[in-house]
């Protein structure tokens, strides 16, 4: 089988690889990149656990050609984090214990993210409808919506104290 | 164990809850589950299956496959000689996992390769050529129970003749019939529930490495990597010692992962082709080849005096377990009436043979169905008499001294304690509108405990290495970390607990029966009790004084007496600094069978609204009052009241496996077996009861399944409340709800 070379970018970092015409994002990231922490509940789009996203446009990664990603922006759950400081989402699925078995968590954070990036003061409702892509078994969402109505006030709240402090850095400046 | 009490013990760190241990791995995506390992020229394998619901298989060409570029092994029933010696458990296996001769169910395994990568082996078993003989099938259990049944297991049989009935269970004490003659009103009802699966977000996975020399590795997502071993180094004729097995971490599990489904295959093809090999279900593989649980019909029969006294009260409970004889039925039978105190009782169950995939475990396995019979006639009577349903329950609530319907005498229990929490409860309060109907129901399950072993290591730097034999389903480790802080006075992140493989520990029994927290916690005290004799043994020889001299308090050895009061107390970290100087590691270790595991239960309140239109029900509020004897880290217990409601939730509306005339599964992906997500669902309300169990040093009974048994009779009541219509068929989807208002009856 010939392979397609692509070059794209994935968490910030060029990425060059080569995979099947057939082969799905969701299988290069896990065998050819190493990036194991989206996972594949189903393969055909209803379980949410491979969300990524591709030029911030929240997709389940098993629906996606690793061809397709050529020249486009990949965020899997591994570039969540700020180097160690962990996203607040990631804290506050800690902090509320919004895991059980911690298959579906990658994806849910992802899919809070896009969220969160589009809409930084959802309601409950919002939030529900947001994460109803993603299949979680254990734990009936409810620690889940929690976390991501937490981790959406924090970073509310960063958002005010780095507008805040821009604005003394513009006062300061004049 | 001495006698002592555990009620309103002191306790520093339990009831806390901190973060999980293993919670950064898992949010940061670098926790490796079972399709998460690769192994240096790992093959892929790939399963083929039957099409067919029932059919002899006449004979499989594989040379075809065989001789493809990139193939490396091919193996069917005949790489898999039967070494059970008569154990038919065994045997029963190792049929499932691959056909032998006849395919019993639609999805059952009949060959698999293992090939340099998917799409090869995706080709070799399109290359496979199996010729079928297709038979008369049955999927129901009623049908199945019919005398001109097809026969599923030739080997089944009743009075001398072949049967699709297993086993035939009863359980009760007391007269039924001079009961029933007492009562005022007798409500006699029959009910069905379909067949649904754990719905586990994580596919089977596995990753198997068998050399030559008959040594082999197996990382498994399993919740009893103990049992895997035995049961694989078994049907592959190995010594138990020369396999490891390694449990990932388990996305999910509820039952399903406690069975051998594929394990063998990968092994055999590993064996054969002498190379690591990754067997990976795809999600149809999940629904069609590994086990739901049973679908059931029923019915159920109490009587009761005016005055709301239960006289009597019946069951007789068919479950279908598909092609292999369980405990299904048996269940069922102990825990229909297992929440009330009833003079006269009996149930009766049996186990019934269909060409459905094996049935598994799931979560309290049958006694949700039997618990909707029963608490949908209770509910029923309670009409019948005038009476509140929740009044009407309490009446009749098994206490202290009762002698349980499946026999034993109950110690102390929650039920009476649930009921009153839900007759307290505000959501009792809450305002219905129109459409809308409020349900309560109760739920019992055993728990259990069973052989556990776990070690305990310190190290000189102070920091506690603790390793349990059971896994992690949903935030053990931190409930382990927990105990171990507790009984060695140091703080919870000085305890790192590691979840341990089949070579660096005894067995454990596989991780069911709510038992992790349970049995785990108690050998996690026994074996940090075992390490602070040590410790106290240590501080004595720094000191030189008598170790019976010598307290442990706060984490830290105290020297008793007048004669001693120089001696400031040592820290388990001093001592564990000095242990190279004082006798090597320190370590406590215990072996254990967990008995006294404590009986649990849960009484939920659900209301819902109905759409007359469309017959689609909405859970509007929904709260789970259980017992949880101890709760360790009460978070991790409200998830686990939540989850198994959820899973109720969805059993009760929507889950259900169809099967058409041909026999074929319908709805194997999770389109069109639609289990809830985040939009259809609202919070789920949790009240934690602590009525300590009696035998576990901190009272724990196990927390995991009782929640999932009373959703289904809850929301039944709660619909038919709403629509004014008794509902008796699970799950209640749009079709049977507008059928039954229709009707004017049940669907």
């Amino acid at each position: 089988m010939s392979g397609v070379q692509v070059s794209t970018t994935i968490n910030g970092d060029v990425e060059e690889f080569v995979c099947h015409p057939g082969e799905t994002l969701l299988d290069v990231l896990r065998n050819r990149l190493g990036l194991i922490g989206a996972k594949e509940g189903c393969g055909t789009g209803d379980c949410g656990a491979c969300s990524v996203t591709v030029d911030g446009e929240l997709v389940c990664s098993c629906l996606v050609l690793g061809a397709e990603v050529e020249g486009r922006k990949v965020t899997t759950v591994e570039g969540l984090a700020d180097g160690n400081k962990l996203h607040p989402l990631q804290e506050q699925f800690l902090d509320n214990a919004a895991l059980q078995c911690g298959i579906c968590t990658p994806g849910f954070l992802v899919a809070a993210k896009a969220l969160l990036d589009r809409n930084p003061d959802p309601t409950e409702e919002e939030i529900r409808y947001a994460l109803a892509g993603n299949l979680c078994r254990c734990t009936g969402y409810d620690k889940i919506v929690r976390a991501v109505d937490a981790a959406a006030k924090d970073l509310r709240a960063e958002a005010k104290k780095a507008a805040k402090k821009k604005a003394a850095k513009k006062a300061k400046k004049a | 164990m001495a006698e002592q009490t555990y009620t309103d013990q002191e306790f520093k760190v339990i009831g806390t809850r901190p973060r999980r241990p293993d919670g950064v791995d898992k949010v940061t995506g670098r926790a490796r589950y079972g399709a998460d390992a690769f192994a240096p020229g790992q093959l892929v394998a790939r399963v083929l299956r039957s099409p067919h619901a029932h059919a002899t298989i006449k004979k499989i060409d594989t040379s075809k496959a065989e001789k493809m570029k990139g193939v490396k092994a091919v193996i069917t029933s005949a790489d898999l000689p039967d070494l059970t010696e008569g154990n038919r458990g065994n045997f029963d296996i190792l049929e499932n996992c691959m056909a032998r001769g006849r395919a019993l169910y639609h999805g059952h395994a009949v060959a698999a390769v293992a090939a340099i990568d998917e799409p090869t082996a995706r080709k070799a078993l399109k290359a496979i050529k199996v010729e079928y003989k297709v038979l008369p099938h049955v999927t129901d259990v009623d049908a199945a129970m019919a005398d001109d049944a097809p026969i599923v297991q030739p080997h089944v049989q009743q009075d001398g003749k072949p049967s699709n009935i297993a086993n035939v269970s009863q359980f009760g004490h007391g007269d039924v019939d001079g009961g029933f003659a007492e009562a005022d009103v007798v409500i006699e009802k029959s009910y069905k529930t379909e067949q649904t699966h754990q719905g586990y977000i994580e596919p089977h996975a596995c990753l198997a490495s068998v050399g030559p020399d008959g040594q082999g590795e197996l990382w498994v997502t399993t919740q009893g990597h103990f049992t895997f071993r035995t049961v694989c180094a078994q049907l592959l004729g190995m010594d138990i010692a020369k396999l490891k097995v390694t449990s990932s971490e388990i996305g999910g599990g509820f039952g399903g992962k406690t069975h051998v489904w594929m394990e063998p295959l990968a092994l055999a093809l590993s064996r054969k082709a002498n190379r690591p090999v990754k067997l990976v279900m795809g999600r149809d593989e999940v629904f069609m080849g590994s086990g739901p649980t049973c679908s059931t019909s029923m019915d159920v029969k109490i009587g009761a005096k005016k005055d709301g006294t239960i006289t009597a009260a019946e069951a007789t409970l068919r479950y279908q377990d598909g092609p292999y004889p369980g405990p299904w039925g048996m269940l069922g039978a102990m825990t229909s009436f297992a929440c009330y105190d009833l003079p006269n009782v009996k149930t009766v169950a049996y186990d019934v043979l269909v060409n459905r995939p094996k049935v598994a475990a799931y979560r309290a396995p049958s006694a949700p169905m039997a618990a909707f019979g029963v608490e949908s006639t209770m509910d029923l009577v309670a009409e019948a008499i005038g009476m509140d349903p929740v009044d009407f329950r309490i009446q009749n609530a098994a206490k202290e001294g009762t002698r349980a319907s499946y026999g034993p005498t109950y110690g102390p229990i929650g039920i009476g304690p649930t009921l009153d929490a839900v007759k307290n409860h505000p959501h009792m309060q809450a305002k219905l509108g129109p459409n809308q109907g409020r349900g309560m129901a109760c739920g019992f399950w055993f728990n259990f405990g069973g052989q556990t072993c776990t070690d305990l290591n310190i190290g000189t730097d102070g920091t506690v290495n603790l390793t349990v034999g059971t896994v992690d389903v949903g935030g053990a480790r931190a409930s382990m970390s927990l105990i171990a802080a507790e009984e060695l006075g140091i703080s919870y992140d000085k305890v790192k607990c590691n979840i341990g493989d089949t070579a660096s520990l005894g067995h454990n029994d596989t991780t069911e029966g709510s038992r992790g927290t349970f049995s785990s916690g108690m050998a996690t005290i026994f074996a940090a009790r075992a390490a602070v004799d040590v410790l106290k043994q240590r501080a004595a020889l720094m000191w030189e004084i008598d170790v019976d001299d010598i307290e442990w308090k706060d984490g830290a050895a105290h020297a008793q007496g007048v004669a001693h009061s120089n001696l400031a107390p040592l820290t388990l970290e001093e001592i564990a600094k000095k242990s190279p100087q004082t006798g090597g590691p320190i370590a406590g270790h215990n072996e254990v069978v967990a008995d006294g595991a404590g009986v649990s239960f849960a009484s939920h309140i659900c209301d819902v609204e109905v759409d007359p239109e469309t017959g689609s029900t909405r859970v509007l509020r929904y709260t789970v009052v259980q017992d949880a004897g101890k709760a360790i880290h009460p978070a991790y217990v409200e998830g686990q009241f939540q989850g198994a409601a959820a899973q109720g939730i969805g059993w009760a509306l929507n889950e259900e496996y169809v099967y058409g005339e041909d026999g074929r599964l319908q709805n194997p992906s999770f389109l069109d077996y639609r289990i809830p997500v985040c939009s259809d669902l609202p919070f789920i309300d949790t009240e934690i009861l602590e009525i300590p169990n009696p035998n576990h040093p901190y009272g724990i009974r196990g927390v995991g399944e009782t929640s999932i048994v009373p959703p289904l009779a809850a929301i039944s009541n709660a619909v038919s409340n709403a629509v004014g219509v008794r509902l008796d068929h699970i799950p209640m989807s749009p079709p049977r709800v507008l059928k039954a208002i229709k009707d004017g009856n049940g669907a």
